[in-house]
This record gives structure tokens, C-alpha cells and sequence, in this order.
């Protein structure tokens, strides 16, 4: 019948496919995030040379045993800078994303599990966030606020929360109404034991998938603002800053400007591919085949 | 229908007020305040606090934001105290800029996304339709800044063909305005079409599996006709929304190009006005461009409507 | 069957699913003459829409079909996929089962009756509208002209029903195959759809197939009934001969799951115990024989083939047929 041939068809179609073409690509992306997060860890114990030491007989230099990667326009040792600006991109890029994950999904949680005003309140005021084109409101705000590191994971924290008080509300609203929860409401259980015991870890996996599509987004927003000089203060330098110095010398030297470009690159898509994996794995549409 | 418009409209006013409480709320954080922003140097005690009552600055913050909204109301979004220059001014002499940025680039996402959405959904699971899949994935991971100094590179470093930054309006010279425009609007372009191609595909591979493009296949139709006609007028509506939702993206991807190519437009005079601390020009910009995005968002929700018959016909 | 227009010879679909090849239609014969009307009676999932599908070659793509599927001296399975297009729509028509989703939702109604006269008809646009006014007027939609420039959702189920119709005749099409034509609609709607398809048959003098899982669909309307179980045609007859003497039990015990107006109010209607048989896990003997109430050693051990008994019209695939049973 129709709807036997429909379900056929789709089944036997992608999700198989998909799976396997991921796989090699999922596994690299996670060494590759592993190799930036330990070197960015341990920046401070590897044999580098300091990143704000300034060589000026050696501006733009390229290649050699002394600097890997070369240097840049003041002199300093670009893959020294590499790796400190990965602390920055990646401190930023984490733990923003953090705040929108703690207060985005505990909003979203009790307003999928409570409904009524509680939810109208909570939607509506994210509306009013999600008013504001988000660059637009970053901007603005780190221009009252003054330029640092904390200011700015801060601002990029707090507009990622109405996307994920979203992803928390649409799992909830679906969980609440399946059987082990209304199990557990029929035995007595309590609203906080249902939120943390029954709920919680059944909307955490969607929310963590969401997170690390919410790093690559905020790597790329902190790198955007700081490329147009207005997100991290000098003397720090992130991935965003160092590409937005190394475009004064792109005639000169493209690469000051493609190095790190090149990484932001692949942290993002690094990021993207393990959070698309992981979200497909836990989207309950494809579980359900 | 219009009983849809009323609803949304009206939805339209509490979000409105909100915007304006927001930008008047951040504007208000400003540690250290505008008085000793203006007077700099010359700023004493008393300078300070007679500036500070000049500009009602020692009225309670309510009163100050009814005053505010009710001059704006009144079309009176303030003065640079920098150029001199009204907000409404300096707005509008660069909106047209930002606007045919952005309709630029749209229309170069469109003109890629919507072609290979199309082919690789009609050839869905193909080494093609694999290999476009990928590089859509992969180009939603290029940074707007990203592709712009790669562009950059390539076209006016390298190749000399196209110039890196400046602009000619429109009305002066049109091929020199467009000379200019491409590589701005490539770049806000390429980073349009992997959504609207991801969206668009997606749509049109579950338009194909449905009944009614069997009939149009029993009926006899034409490949063409049942792609282009009988799968893609569905999915049109989709395009409608993908590209609501990318107002907000392209706004933000405006600032960085008009920066990166120096272009006039608002996100330049925003960026401008961050850096000279020209706060009465950024909170009427901010405030601007959050309304002009609402009431696009609006006008986008509207378009859906008139072109969904079910909606138009009110059976939603 | 030489004479036949269309003739299913030997057709067997294959699905590939995960958990195995699933044979949708196995080993299926069937032929139609002009102007003639089939049934293809059967429950859900026995095959009866895939070899719809198979006859207009709609399957999905990853579907293998062998066999032939002879319509008007040509096989269709080996037609260029041109000549097959020229074929559907203009002598080849079908109405499928739910007219909520077999009709576009953002094309007009004109638009859609519209395209496919202009498809196969020299007939200009003024021409191809009169046309359609009158096509629907003719499947009885009142104010036809109006309704051209309608969407479907705005009609009901049984209207949009007629449209389907209506678009299946446009070009006077030598057969219709309508798929389950009044499964997704009201009961009170079913007759009038019915009718009107008889009605259309017998004045266009066009062959008809129609499929359902209700014998009481086919009973009145139908020269000849295949009755088909788990991918298999398993009793064949003209239908005067099989509702006067069934003689396949899978075929009894669908006639009896009829409700009827002469039994008490409150009777349990028997419904046929169990479901049909995986069909990624074929059977080595008769498909029906778990649920089968005569069934016996012999049935789970080898397959009954389709086979003749005292008239030559009259076939079906049991050993142990419901008369013979009675002898014995």
C-alpha cells in the first residue's frame, strides 16, 4: 500500500549512506579538536617562543627552524600566536555557548514541562531577544560595555540562550507526554524529580549536540568581532584578530591572514561535523526508523 | 487573511516597544555616562553635572526613556554630536547602500542554491548530489570575513580585476556602483546559498515522494514540467521563510563586509560609530536596524501568507 | 487473452529493504480486455497497489519488476521512458486512493486538469479550459467553471475525488486504473464515486481496473475479480461465477468480514484471525494456510499453484477449495 511503500523507500534510501560517508570524517574531526584543545592546554609547557615577543630585524618572516610558521608583521612568532589565539577562540567559544546551554535549557525545560504563562513569558521574551540581528546586538553591546574577554563570552552567552531554551522546550514538550513520565507523575513523583531524574538526561544528549554546533557559531561570531577589531582587546590576539592583521599584509604576505584562517576553518567544521553527527543521531524522527 | 494581517500586527506592536526598551536599556549600561563622553578633556564636576541636566541625564531612567521614545515618535532620533548630523540623516543616506548589498547577495545565494538544490534533489544520492551536499556543509563553516579576504586575495590581489575597497553610488555611475558591489555581495552571496540549498533540497526530495507527483507522473508530464512546477511551487514557500530567516544573518554579514570593503553603508556607520563613541548615532542605529528587521520579518510572514493558498484562503 | 489490451504476464516486483528482499508481487498473471472491467481484491499490504504501481511503471527506484506488462501490443517494461510519458495520461490513467494528497496543493484545479489535456491534445488553452469545464461537469461538480480556478483544499474529499476523475479522463484513455478509488472517503460518498466511475466506463467504453480491499466494491461492477493474498493472485474468476462459488477459503473468509444488513445488530463481524505473513519471510507452502481454517499437512509444505477446475475461467491456488471440501 502506499504508506508501506513511502516508509520503504525512505528507509532504504540516505540514513544508511549518510552514516557511513560520516563516519571517517566524524572520527577525523575529533582528532583534530582533540590535537587544538591539548596544544592549547598546554601551550604554556611546549617549547614555544613567546607570543608578544617582537623580532623586528624578523617582521614577516617565513618558514624556518627557529619559526615554524614564520612570523608576522611585528615580528612575533605566528604559530607561538597560533596556539595562544586558540586559547582565546576556543575559552570563548566554549564557555559562552555554556551560559546559553545552563540558562537556555533550564528555561526551555521548565517552560516545555510547565506550559501555561510561564511558557508565554519565557517565548515571548526570547522573541524580543531573537528581535535584534545578533552581530548587530553583540556589537552594541560590547560597545557600552567596554572590550574584554569576559564582556564579550558574556554578550555571545546570552544570545545563544533563546536558541537553546528552543531545542530544550521542543524535547520536553515531547517527552512530557510519553509514558515514563506520566509513570513516574502517577507514582507522586515530585516536579523537581521528574525535571531532573526523567527528563534531564533524556534532553541532554539533543542539548549537547546543539552545543557543539553552538561552539562553531560562537568561534565564528567571537572571530567575526574580533577581525573588525572590536571583539577581544590587543595585546591578546585570537584567530578573528590575527586574521584581521594579517589582511593588512595580504599583497605582502597572504599567509599571515590564511594560517589562521585555515584553522578557524577546520575548528569550525570540525565542530559542525561531530554536532551534526551527534544531532542526527539523537533527532527522535530518524531514531524512530 | 485579514484578520491574519490584524493578528500579526498587532503582535507586531509589543515586540516594536520591546526593541525600543532593549536599545534603551543597553544605551543606559554605558559605565561612565554620555556627559563625559562629549566633554572629554574638559570634563569638571560642574561641566559634567550642567551637561547632565541639559541632556536630562539626572531625570529617573523612565522618565527618561518616555522622553526619548516620545521624540522618537515625533521622527526625532537625536544628533551626532561628533558630525553633527541627524540619525534619520545619516541613515538614510546609507541605507540604500546596505540595501542593494543586501538584495545583491541574496539574489547570488538564490541564483546558486536554488539551481543546485533542484539538481541535486532531482539526482538525490548521486555522486553529485553527494558532492554538492558536502561543499555545503563545508562552506556553512566559512566565516563571512573568511571568504572575504579569500576574495579579496584572489580577485584584486591576484588578479587585479576587481577592486578591493570604495564605492560609486549608483545614480552616478551604475557600472562602476556594480565594479565595486560584486565582490561585497559575492561574499554575503556565498555564504547564502549553502542554507538555502540544504533547506530547498531537503524540501523538494519529500515533495518528490509525495502522491500527487505520481499523478503528475501518470499524468504524463514532462520531467521538467513535474520539477519545476509540481515540486519546486511547493517548496517555493519554504525559500519564502529561508530567506526571512536570513535577514538577520545578512544584516550581520553586512557589517563585516561594508568594513572589510568599505563601503558606506549602515553596518559602517555602525562600526563607525563604536569606535568614535558616537552613542547617540549607535543607539539610533541599533534601534533601526531592530525595528527594520522586525518589520521585514513581518512583511516575510505576510509574503508566505499571500503565497500559500491554504493560509491566503484562511485554513490555516 | 491475445485479444487482451492489457496483460500482466509473469510480473514479480522486489523491494530491497533492510531487513531483506521483500517480493511484493509474486508471479502475477492478469489480463483486461477493451472496455472489460477487473477487481483486484485484497488486504492491505498484499500487493495490489505495487502492481498498480508495476502496470504504470511507478515503482519506486529501488524496486526490480521482471515479467511483462503488455498494454495494446507494446511492453511497457521496456518502453522509452518518451514513449511510456506519451502513453500515461493519454491512454493510461489512474486515480489513486487518497485525493487529500494525489492532487497538487498550490496548483489550481484548471492548472491541473489544464496541463495534462494540453499534454497529449492538440488543443489550445480556450479549448483545453472549455474541455474541462465540461469534464467536470460531466464527473458532476456543480458550477464547473468556477472551481477552475480553485485549489483543492478547498473542496471536499469527495469533490476532489471527482477532480482526480476528472483529470484521469481528460484524455479519454483506453484504461483507468483506479487505486482503493473510495478507501480514503465517507461511506456515503463511496456509492456515488463508485457509480460515477461505472457510469464513465461504460459511455467512454474504456477498460477499468479497480483495486480495493472490499469485495463488495467489485461485486456489482466488475466482469472478472483476482482476488490476491501475500503477492499472489490466488483465485481468479468472473465475478457472476465467483460470488455464485468461491472456492478459494482466503476468499470466503473476506466475503465474510463484509458487514451485512441481514445479520442481528450486535453480531461480531468475523474478522480473519491472524495477519498475513511477512513478505521479506516467504512461506514455503500456501501463504494463507496459518490463518487458513481448513488447512492441512500438505498446505505447509508445498505451494498450491493457479489452476483450473470445472470451468476454464475459473482458477485458483488451493488444495483443499471450499466445494471439493464439501465432497469430500
Amino acid at each position: 500500500m502506499a504508506t508501506l511503500e513511502l516508509s520503504l523507500d525512505e528507509s532504504s534510501a540516505a540514513p544508511a549512506r549518510r552514516k557511513r560517508r560520516i563516519g571517517t570524517l566524524f572520527w577525523l574531526a575529533v582528532g583534530w579538536t582533540v590535537v587544538v584543545f591539548a596544544v592549547a592546554i598546554l601551550a604554556d609547557l611546549l617549547p614555544l617562543p613567546s607570543p608578544t615577543d617582537m623580532d623586528m630585524l624578523e617582521r614577516r618572516g617565513t618558514f624556518s627552524a627557529e619559526h615554524w610558521l614564520g612570523t608576522d608583521g611585528l615580528g612575533r612568532d605566528e604559530l607561538s600566536r597560533l596556539i595562544y589565539g586558540a586559547r582565546i577562540s576556543l575559552i570563548v567559544g566554549l564557555c559562552a555557548p555554556m551560559i546559553g546551554v545552563t540558562i537556555g535549557g533550564a528555561l526551555g525545560m521548565l517552560a516545555g514541562y510547565f506550559r501555561g504563562r510561564f511558557e508565554s513569558i519565557v517565548v515571548g521574551s526570547m522573541d524580543v531577544l531573537l528581535a535584534f540581528p545578533p552581530l548587530i546586538l553583540a556589537l552594541a553591546v560590547t560597545a557600552y560595555l567596554g572590550q574584554s574577554i569576559f564582556n564579550l563570552t558574556c554578550i555571545l552567552g546570552v544570545l545563544g540562550i533563546p536558541a537553546f531554551m528552543r531545542v530544550a522546550r521542543a524535547a520536553t514538550l515531547t517527552l512530557a507526554r510519553r509514558e515514563f513520565v506520566i509513570a513516574a507523575q502517577a507514582l507522586g513523583a515530585t516536579h523537581t524529580r521528574i525535571l531532573l531524574r526523567e527528563l534531564l538526561p533524556n534532553v541532554l544528549l539533543p542539548l549537547l549536540a546543539f552545543f557543539l554546533l553552538g561552539v562553531a557559531v560562537t568561534i565564528v561570531v567571537e572571530g567575526s568581532l574580533s577581525f573588525l577589531g572590536l571583539g577581544v582587546p590587543p595585546p591578546i590576539s585570537s584567530w578573528g584578530s590575527m586574521i584581521g592583521e594579517g589582511r593588512e599584509s595580504l599583497d605582502v604576505a597572504p599567509r599571515l591572514a590564511f594560517i589562521p584562517a585555515a584553522a578557524m576553518f577546520l575548528t569550525v567544521l570540525a565542530f559542525n561535523l561531530i554536532g551534526d553527527t551527534m544531532r542526527a543521531l539523537t533527532d527522535p524522527r530518524q531514531g524512530a526508523l | 487573511m485579514l484578520f491574519f494581517v490584524a493578528r500579526r500586527l498587532l503582535y507586531l506592536v509589543p515586540v516594536l516597544i520591546a526593541v525600543s526598551v532593549l536599545t534603551f536599556v543597553i544605551a543606559s549600561l554605558l559605565p561612565g555616562d554620555l556627559a563625559y563622553v562629549i566633554l572629554g578633556d574638559q570634563a569638571t564636576p560642574e561641566n559634567v553635572a550642567a551637561l547632565r541636566h541639559d541632556l536630562g541625564l539626572d531625570q529617573p531612567i523612565w522618565l527618561r526613556y518616555l522622553g526619548w521614545l516620545w521624540h522618537i515618535v515625533q521622527g526625532d532620533f537625536g544628533r551626532s554630536f561628533r558630525t553633527g548630523q541627524t540619525v534619520l540623516q545619516a541613515v538614510s543616506e546609507r541605507v540604500p547602500i546596505s540595501f542593494e548589498l543586501m538584495i545583491l547577495a541574496e539574489l547570488i545565494g538564490l541564483a546558486i542554491g536554488v539551481p543546485l538544490a533542484i539538481a541535486c534533489a532531482a539526482k538525490a544520492g548521486s555522486a553529485f548530489d553527494r558532492l554538492m551536499t558536502g561543499s555545503a556543509f563545508g562552506m556553512l563553516s566559512v566565516p563571512t570575513f573568511l571568504s572575504a579576504i579569500l576574495l579579496i586575495y584572489l580577485f584584486a590581489v591576484e588578479l587585479r580585476w576587481l577592486p578591493a575597497t570604495g564605492y560609486v553610488p549608483f545614480t552616478e555611475d551604475p557600472l562602476a556602483n556594480l565594479r565595486f558591489m560584486v565582490l561585497p555581495a559575492l561574499t554575503l552571496g556565498l555564504a547564502e546559498w549553502p542554507g538555502i540549498m540544504r533547506v530547498l533540497r531537503s524540501d523538494m526530495i519529500a515533495a518528490l515522494q509525495e502522491d500527487y507527483i505520481a499523478l503528475a507522473k501518470a499524468k504524463g508530464l514532462k520531467p521538467s514540467r513535474i520539477l519545476f512546477v509540481h515540486a519546486l511551487k511547493p517548496s517555493s514557500l519554504t525559500l519564502v521563510t529561508i530567506t526571512g530567516i536570513n535577514i538577520g544573518r545578512l544584516i550581520g554579514g553586512a557589517v563585516i563586509v561594508e568594513t572589510i570593503f568599505a563601503l558606506p553603508g549602515i553596518g559602517r556607520l555602525l562600526v563607525g560609530a563604536i569606535l568614535t563613541r558616537d552613542l547617540i548615532i549607535l543607539q539610533g542605529v541599533v534601534l533601526l536596524v531592530g525595528a527594520g528587521f522586525v518589520i521585514m520579518n513581518f512583511i516575510v510572514d505576510l509574503l508566505y501568507a499571500l503565497l500559500d493558498p491554504r493560509i491566503r484562503h484562511g485554513h490555516a | 487473452m491475445s485479444s487482451a489490451l492489457l496483460s500482466v504476464e509473469n510480473a514479480v516486483v522486489d523491494l530491497p529493504t533492510p531487513r531483506g528482499n521483500l517480493r511484493a508481487v509474486d508471479h502475477v498473471d492478469l489480463a483486461v480486455g477493451a472496455g472489460r472491467t477487473l477487481g483486484i481484491v485484497g488486504e492491505s499490504g498484499c500487493g495490489k497497489t505495487m502492481l498498480s504501481r508495476a502496470i504504470l511503471q511507478l515503482l519506486p527506484k529501488k524496486a526490480k519488476l521482471s515479467g511483462r506488462v503488455m498494454f495494446d501490443g507494446q511492453d511497457l517494461t521496456r518502453l522509452p521512458a518518451e514513449k511510456l510519458r506519451k502513453l500515461r495520461g493519454r491512454s493510461l490513467a489512474v486515480v489513486f486512493q487518497d485525493p487529500m494528497t494525489s492532487l497538487n496543493p498550490v496548483l489550481t484545479i484548471g492548472t491541473q486538469l489544464i496541463e495534462t489535456i494540453q499534454e497529449h491534445l492538440e488543443l489550445d488553452l480556450a479549448q483545453a479550459r472549455q474541455r474541462s469545464i465540461e469534464l467536470l461537469a460531466a464527473v458532476g461538480i456543480p458550477a464547473p467553471e468556477q472551481r477552475l480556478a480553485q485549489y483543492p483544499h478547498q473542496l471536499s474529499g469527495g469533490m476532489r475525488q471527482r477532480v482526480a476523475i476528472a483529470v484521469a479522463l481528460s484524455c479519454e484513455p483506453q484504461l483507468l486504473i483506479a487505486d482503493e478509488p473510495t478507501t480514503a472517503l465517507d461511506v456515503t460518498i463511496q456509492a456515488q464515486i463508485l457509480d460515477l466511475l461505472a457510469r464513465e466506463q461504460q459511455r467512454r467504453h474504456m477498460a477499468m481496473i479497480i483495486i480495493t480491499h472490499d469485495l463488495g466494491v467489485v461485486a456489482g461492477r466488475t466482469d472478472e475479480v483476482a482476488v490476491m493474498y501475500a503477492g499472489r493472485v490466488v483465485e481468479r474468476a468472473p465475478t457472476p461465477a465467483l460470488f455464485k462459488q468461491m472456492r478459494m477459503p482466503y476468499t470466503e473468509a473476506l466475503l465474510a468480514a463484509l458487514p451485512k444488513l441481514d445479520v442481528a445488530p450486535h453480531t461480531p463481524l468475523p474478522a480473519i484471525s491472524g495477519r498475513p505473513p511477512d513478505p521479506t519471510r516467504p512461506l514455503k507452502g500456501c501463504s494463507f494456510s496459518p490463518r487458513c481454517r481448513y488447512s492441512a499437512e500438505r498446505c505447509g509444505t508445498e505451494k498450491p499453484q493457479l489452476s483450473t477446475a470445472e470451468t476454464p475461467e475459473h482458477l485458483y491456488a488451493c488444495f483443499h477449495p471450499i466445494a471439493a471440501r464439501v465432497g469430500a
